[in-house]
């Protein structure tokens, strides 16, 4: 996703002089594109990230469109409160660009697992928060964001996460409204971010059990796409959330509730994601999403735990 | 270049004066009215406020976006009554708004707020944000020309004395020195005690004006509560090509109010009835 994000980045920046890229002292090998072709518009903050967020809210309320960029928390939970007060509050168009969202960046440990961001900024007011799930939502996303006024968070993944969408075409990729990768009526699988993949590649196992899952990307977090929740839990047999992020507080719980709130909306519910302690076993993004239960394995053995015994034998018996 | 046709920056030192006594008549109102903190941190900015508000800011208060305006940043956002008063006295909005400094519905909250307030060019509250934020606001300036005249505009942050314990401050200090952002000035209302008590006491800043320096900023030390000398610095400022400027002034908490100077109380304590008769008797004999 980095690498849609930069080339986007410096695309767009040809046409529009008001983006201004400003940095923490990282993206060796990703942010040199920008700072080669706009040094004027380039900005290395250094290791500050409370003034890289602080100044480019300064920017931003004089014209700018700023992206700040930085890894895992260092753009967000080290400047919570340059996020609430200068950005949010002054509704300033500075787009915070976080890389490695989630377990990214793997055996650095867990000061670089991004686990939960969503729940933190998704409290903002005025924060849009969005997760594209491959590249090239990663894209779509970072135009979109740049024609939304005001603030907004973008969680990207860290690098090679694998295209899941196949067609540019018949994207119609719009902040707040969700995507859906694969239709279904036996239950509904809502990923957002780095997990969009996995839940994709469970769908065509359970697809070889005969099981028609459909499979939503919820590339924005908030504000959340409330109708594609709640026609799942009408049409579908049951709603499953899938993120790389703590399961307190990010998607699984905004879609919680909305099905809380709704009426009749009863049906099986699960959130998938990172348990709420510190992730501190070491080893690369795949082996702590295995440990996690996240991996493909593991997310069908909580869908046989936690879904298929509340559906009842008969429906799902090929995936017992 | 510094003048349009709603500019009153010819404004004499004698109604610099003058403005500052009526920012400190409506503070001691405003907080007693309001049973409000923080008098002494608006008194001690009077005289400063009124020097930038008529002899060195450049606005327009029937524009207050104007593009090219100066910036002005209350990083120091618990003295918002001293603030929004010089704002009324400039004609943002009527000054009888100010009576409804901390009221139920009005626009002015106790911490400098933008929202609904003319003039407001950013809310602060939490200390350590204003030097960023002004910072921000000097480098997207549109750069040509040289000296005061180097960008589109300037900005000015007024800081505290006790927000410099803030790593964020520092932070933008660096910041501030290695882009050479001459069209920022910070000044600092160093009047020496902070919220727990004196800052020497405290988190010692000293030496201050060596930090500053060596920080990379073109330092001026001054009475803060003398109109000339403020005028004269901001004046002159920016004090070294390439460099942004940081005006220390020396000031005194409470300064006006002789009950009050210098008084930690005053931090916090707002005046009651006798206390405001006194007060404004000592104002309007001034």
């Amino acid at each position: 996703m980095r690498p849609a994000f930069i080339r986007t980045l410096v695309e767009l920046a040809d046409s529009d002089p008001r983006i201004n890229l400003v940095v923490g002292d990282l993206g060796f090998g990703v942010v040199e594109p920008f700072a080669a072709k706009f040094p004027s518009r380039f900005v290395n903050a250094g290791v500050a990230e409370q003034n890289m967020t602080t100044l480019a809210a300064g920017m931003a309320l004089c014209g700018k469109v700023v992206f700040t960029y930085s890894i895992a928390n260092f753009p967000t939970l080290r400047c919570l409160e340059q996020i609430r007060n200068d950005v949010c509050y002054h509704r300033a168009a500075v787009k915070i660009v976080s890389v490695g969202g989630g377990l990214g960046y793997g055996a650095l440990g867990v000061s670089h697992h991004a686990t939960e961001d969503l729940a933190v900024l998704r409290a903002l007011p005025n924060l849009t928060v969005v997760a594209p799930g491959d590249p090239l939502e990663a894209e779509l996303a970072t135009r979109a964001i740049v024609d939304a006024p005001g603030p907004c968070y973008l969680r990207l993944g860290k690098s090679g996460e694998p295209r899941v969408h196949p067609a540019r075409a018949a994207l119609d990729f719009r902040l707040g409204k969700a995507l859906t990768v694969l239709d279904g009526h036996d239950l509904t699988l809502i990923a957002t971010g780095t997990m969009l993949a996995t839940a994709v590649q469970v769908a065509e196992r359970l697809a070889g059990d005969g099981i028609q899952a459909r499979v939503l990307s919820m590339h924005t977090v908030k504000p959340l796409d409330t109708e594609a929740v709640l026609a799942a839990a009408r049409e579908t047999a049951a709603v499953v959330t899938l993120e790389e992020h703590s399961i307190i507080g990010g998607l699984g719980s905004a879609v919680a509730e909305v099905l809380a709130e709704s009426d009749g909306a009863r049906v099986p519910f699960k959130r998938l994601g990172v348990p709420p302690s510190f992730t501190s076993l070491v080893g690369s993004q795949e082996y702590l999403k295995a440990a996690y239960g996240l991996s493909i394995e593991g997310v069908l053995n909580s869908l046989r735990e936690s879904i298929w015994p509340r559906l009842g034998q008969r429906a799902f018996a090929a995936a017992l | 270049m510094y003048s349009t046709d709603n500019d009153t920056l010819d404004a004499s030192l004698d109604d610099c004066r003058a403005l500052a006594l009526r920012i400190r008549r409506h503070v001691v109102r405003m907080t007693h009215r309001a049973k409000s903190s923080h008098v002494g941190s608006s008194l001690s900015m009077a005289d400063l406020l009124a020097v930038l508000y008529s002899r060195v800011l450049r606005l327009d208060p029937s524009r207050p976006d104007w593009p090219d305006r100066d910036r002005f940043i209350l990083s120091k956002g618990h003295a918002a009554a001293a603030a929004y008063a010089v704002l009324a006295e400039r004609g943002f909005f009527p000054v009888a708004a100010l009576d409804t400094f901390y009221q139920d519905g009005s626009a002015l909250a106790g911490h400098i707020t933008h929202t609904g307030v003319p003039g407001v060019d950013a809310s602060t509250g939490s200390l350590g944000h204003g030097l960023g934020l002004a910072c921000g606001m000097a480098l997207a300036a549109t750069p040509g020309g040289h000296g005061r005249d180097a960008r589109s505009y300037r900005v000015f942050a007024l800081l505290s004395d006790g927000e410099c314990d803030e790593g964020s401050i520092w932070e933008a200090a660096l910041f501030a020195a290695h882009e050479g952002l001459e069209n920022l000035v910070a000044i600092v209302d160093y009047n020496k005690i902070q919220s727990l008590g004196r800052v020497e006491d405290v988190m010692p800043l000293e030496p201050f004006a060596e930090k500053w320096r060596a920080f990379g900023w073109a330092v001026r030390e001054i009475d803060g509560h003398d109109v000339a000398a403020i005028a004269a610095a901001l004046k002159a400022a920016p004090f070294a090509a390439g460099r942004p400027s940081c005006v220390i002034a020396h000031t005194v908490k409470g300064k006006g109010v002789s009950f009050m100077e210098d008084k930690l109380l005053w931090h916090y304590r707002p005046p009651d009835e006798q206390e405001l008769r006194l007060a404004l008797a000592e104002l309007e004999a001034l």
